[in-house]
C-alpha cells in the first residue's frame, strides 16, 4: 500500500508538450510511473515518443479518462491557465489532481477549490505549488527525483519540496511508504491533516514525518488533529525560526504576520500533541531513527 | 504588496467605495493650495505601511492652509516605527459619529474568503476579536458566488449595524468586494467605516493588499510599487528575477527552494549563538535549476552586500543534479572576476543529494582559494558562522 498513489495508479499529464512536462514526464516514466497519456486539445490524436514509450495525447482529461482508465492527472499548465485545467480535471471528476504549477493567483485557487468542493469534492487536489507524491518503487506524480530514496515504511508530508528531498535523502536507507510534498501557497488542496488520515490508516506506514514551515496555522491544526486521531508516531519539523515578520519567505504562503504564524508557535503545538520536533533537518532524522527503532 | 492608504482610497474610488476628497503631496509647502482647494481645512495624515500612526503624531487636523504647511511640515521627515514619512495625504475632514469596521481577507484555514465586519470600528480589529469576539462578525465568502446583495445584507445583519445605515453599508460590503476581485487583493479593509452626522457612510481608512501572482492581469499594479523604499539590494535582486530578502546579519545564504533556504537562516542562526551571534544576511532562493547564471548572478547580489562576511551556498541535488551546481560556482566565481567584481568574502559549499560527489570533485579540482567545502548542512552552517565572527 502507499497513500494516494499506488502501482496501479493510471497517470496522464495536464501540459505534458511544454518543455517542463516533457520533462518530468520522462522522468517520471523512467522511475517506472505508468503514464497512460497527455492532454493538449491542439495536438489532440498525436503520439509523444518519451524515450522509447508511445504516449498518445487526447484533447481533455474527460477523453482521456474514458480511453485509458486515468485516475491521476498531474497538472503541469503555466499558472495563467492553470485555473482552467484544474477546473477541467474536477469537472472529469477524476480521483487525483496534483497541481505542480508555481505562482497561481490566489483568488483562481480559490476558485477553483470553491468549484471542487461544491462538486462534493470527487477529486483530491494535491497543491498548487508542490513538488507532488511519490511511492517510491509504485509510482511517481510529480517533480520529486526517484533516485533518491528507496521504499520503506516511512510516510512524509511537507509544504516545501526541496526540504522534502532532504529528508528523504537522510531517511534513505529506512526508506518511505508515500511522501505527499502539499505545497507552500495560502490556500491548497490537501492538508497536512489528510495526509496524516491517510497515513494513520495506511497498515504500511509505521512513522509518520511532518514538515511544516511559518504562516497560517495548519501547523497547529494538524497537531490538534495528531492529538485526537494520530497514534502512530510523528516526528516534525518546522523552518523559519528566525524569519523576520512581515517579509514573505519565498513561498507565497511564508509569512509572519503579528504574533502569527510563527515556527515557536508551530512546534509548541506540536509537541503538546505529542509530536517530537527537530531543531534542525538532521535533528529531526535522528528523532525519526529512534522512533522507528521503538 | 501592502499598499500606503492613499492607493488604497485611489483604489476604493474606482470601484465606487465612498471615499472623501484628498491629495497626496511629499512638500509641505504644496499644502496650502490643496487646503485651498479642499475648503481651507484639512487632515494631515502620514503616509507609512505600519500602524499606529495616530497615536505616534502622525495624523493631525489642520484649521486653514497656512496651519496645513505647518503640520505637514512636522509630519513629513517623522519617523514612524522605522518608516520615515516621505508623503502626506490631505482629506476632507469628516464629522464623524459613529466608527464602523469591514474587511475582506482570505480565510487561509477554510481556504475561502472571509467578511469580517463590526459596529466597533477605529480601534486595533485585533484587540476587538480578542477582547470582545462577539462583536466581530465573520462570514465565509464563496469564492464563486461573491458578495452578493443577500450576502451584504447577512453580513449587516451578523454585525448588528443599525437599520438606518443598513442599506448604505450593504451598498458599501459589494462595491468592496468588487475592488477585492478585480484588483486580486489578499486584504481589503477599512477602519473607520464612518457615519457621519449627517447620516452618510464613508470610508475614511483603508488596507489594501494586493496578490502579486496575478500581476500577469494587472498591469496597473506595478506603477503602486513603492520603489523608493525597496531596500536597493532587494531592487537588484529583483530585476534579475532572484527571490531574495535582505536580513540584518553576516552570513549570505543562497540555496535552492524556499524551505531549504528558511531552514537554512534557522541553521546559521544556531550556529551563530556559538560565534558572537552572527546571523543570516539574507534569504535567497535559487530555485530547482541552478544554472551557472543564475548562481553568478546571486552571488554578484550577495557578495555586493557590504553587511556580508562569508557566505554559505546550500544545495540539495534534486532535479539539479550537484555537478551540474557546481560547475555554476565554478563558472560564476569565474564570469564575477572576468566582470572586475571583487571576490574575496569566503564561501562555505555543501553539496548533497544527486551526483553529490561528482560536484564535490568537481570543487575540489577547481581548488578555487576562497571556496571550502562541508559535508553537512550542519557542518557547513557551523563554518560559515565562524568565518562571519572573524
Amino acid at each position: 500500500m502507499a497513500i494516494f498513489l499506488t502501482k496501479e495508479s493510471k497517470v496522464i499529464v495536464q501540459g505534458m508538450t511544454g518543455s517542463e512536462g516533457m520533462k518530468h514526464t520522462r522522468r517520471m516514466l523512467a522511475s517506472g510511473t505508468n503514464i497512460v497519456g497527455g492532454v493538449n486539445p491542439r495536438k489532440a490524436g498525436t503520439k509523444v515518443d518519451v524515450d522509447g514509450t508511445e504516449v498518445p495525447v487526447f484533447g481533455g482529461v474527460k477523453e482521456a479518462m474514458e480511453a485509458t482508465g486515468a485516475d491521476v492527472t498531474v497538472i503541469f499548465v503555466p499558472p495563467k491557465f492553470a485555473k482552467d485545467a484544474v477546473l477541467e480535471a474536477v469537472d472529469a471528476e477524476i480521483g487525483l489532481a496534483v497541481v505542480i504549477t508555481e505562482g497561481i493567483a490566489v483568488h483562481d485557487t480559490a476558485a477553483f477549490w470553491a468549484h471542487a468542493c461544491s462538486k462534493g469534492n470527487k477529486t483530491r487536489i494535491i497543491g498548487p505549488n508542490c513538488p507532488g507524491l511519490i511511492s517510491p518503487g509504485q509510482s511517481n506524480a510529480g517533480i520529486i527525483p526517484a533516485d533518491i530514496t528507496t521504499a520503506g515504511r516511512i510516510g512524509l508530508v511537507s509544504k516545501s519540496g526541496t526540504l522534502t528531498y532532504q529528508m528523504m535523502y537522510e531517511l534513505r536507507d529506512l526508506g518511505f511508504s508515500s511522501a505527499v510534498g502539499i505545497g507552500g501557497d495560502p490556500i491548497i488542496g490537501t492538508t497536512h491533516i489528510d495526509a496524516l488520515k491517510a497515513f494513520q490508516d495506511d497498515p504500511d506506514t509505521d512513522l509518520i514525518v511532518m514538515i511544516g514551515e511559518i504562516g497560517g496555522d495548519a501547523e497547529e491544526r494538524a497537531a490538534a488533529f495528531i492529538k485526537e486521531n494520530v497514534t502512530k508516531p510523528v516526528v516534525g519539523y518546522v523552518a523559519g525560526f528566525t524569519a523576520p515578520e512581515g517579509k514573505t519567505m519565498g513561498h507565497a504562503g511564508a509569512i509572519v504576520s503579528g504574533s502569527s504564524g510563527t515556527a515557536q508557535a508551530k512546534k509548541e503545538a506540536l509537541e503538546a500533541a505529542g509530536v517530537k520536533v527537530g531543531k534542525t533537518p538532521s535533528e529531526t532524522a535522528r528523532l525519526a531513527r529512534a522512533a522507528l527503532a521503538g | 504588496m501592502d499598499l500606503f492608504e492613499y492607493q488604497a482610497r485611489d483604489l476604493f474610488a474606482k470601484h465606487g467605495v465612498p471615499v472623501l476628497d484628498g491629495e497626496v503631496i511629499d512638500t509641505a509647502e504644496a499644502a496650502a493650495g490643496v487646503t485651498e482647494r479642499l475648503g481651507g481645512r484639512a487632515v494631515v495624515k502620514a503616509q507609512v505601511k505600519v500602524g499606529g500612526r495616530g497615536k505616534a503624531g502622525g495624523v493631525k487636523l489642520a484649521k486653514d492652509p497656512a496651519d496645513a504647511v505647518e503640520k505637514a511640515s512636522q509630519i513629513l521627515g517623522m519617523d514612524i516605527k522605522g518608516h520615515t514619512v516621505h508623503k502626506v495625504m490631505l482629506a476632507q475632514t469628516a464629522d464623524i459619529a459613529e466608527e464602523y469596521y469591514v474587511s475582506y481577507l482570505l480565510d487561509r484555514a477554510n481556504r475561502t474568503f472571509l467578511a469580517m465586519a463590526s459596529v466597533e470600528g477605529g480601534m486595533d480589529i485585533e484587540e476587538v476579536a480578542a477582547t470582545k469576539p462577539e462583536a466581530l462578525a465573520k462570514i465565509p465568502v464563496d469564492a464563486n458566488e461573491g458578495v452578493t446583495e443577500a450576502k451584504a445584507r447577512e453580513i449587516v445583519e451578523a454585525a448588528k449595524f443599525p437599520a438606518d445605515v443598513a442599506d448604505q453599508i450593504a451598498d458599501v460590503l459589494q462595491t468592496l468586494w468588487k475592488t477585492f476581485i478585480a484588483e486580486d487583493a489578499l486584504l481589503v479593509e477599512v477602519n473607520p467605516l464612518v457615519k457621519t452626522g449627517d447620516g452618510q457612510i464613508i470610508a475614511l481608512d483603508g488596507k489594501v493588499s494586493l496578490d502579486a501572482n496575478a500581476d500577469f492581469r494587472q498591469p496597473e499594479h506595478e506603477a503602486l510599487e513603492d520603489k523608493a523604499a525597496a531596500d536597493p539590494l532587494e531592487a537588484a535582486a529583483k530585476a534579475k528575477g532572484l527571490n531574495y530578502v535582505k536580513l540584518d546579519g553576516e552570513v549570505g545564504i543562497i540555496g535552492n527552494g524556499a524551505g531549504l533556504v528558511m531552514s537554512t537562516l534557522d541553521v546559521v542562526a544556531y550556529a551563530g549563538e556559538n560565534h558572537g551571534g552572527v546571523k543570516p544576511a539574507n534569504f535567497l532562493d535559487i530555485g530547482g535549476g541552478a544554472s551557472a547564471e543564475v548562481m553568478a548572478n546571486g552571488l554578484e547580489i550577495i557578495l555586493g552586500d557590504p553587511a556580508v562576511k562569508s557566505v554559505f551556498v546550500n544545495v540539495f541535488g534534486g532535479i539539479t543534479a550537484c555537478d551540474a551546481v557546481a560547475n555554476g560556482i565554478v563558472q560564476a566565481l569565474e564570469l564575477l572576476a572576468s566582470k572586475g567584481e571583487e571576490v574575496n568574502k569566503p564561501l562555505v559549499v555543501r553539496l548533497d543529494g544527486n551526483n553529490a560527489e561528482l560536484g564535490r570533485q568537481i570543487l575540489t579540482d577547481a581548488n578555487h582559494p576562497l571556496v571550502q567545502q562541508v559535508d553537512t548542512m550542519d557542518g557547513a552552517a557551523e563554518r560559515a558562522a565562524e568565518l562571519a565572527a572573524k
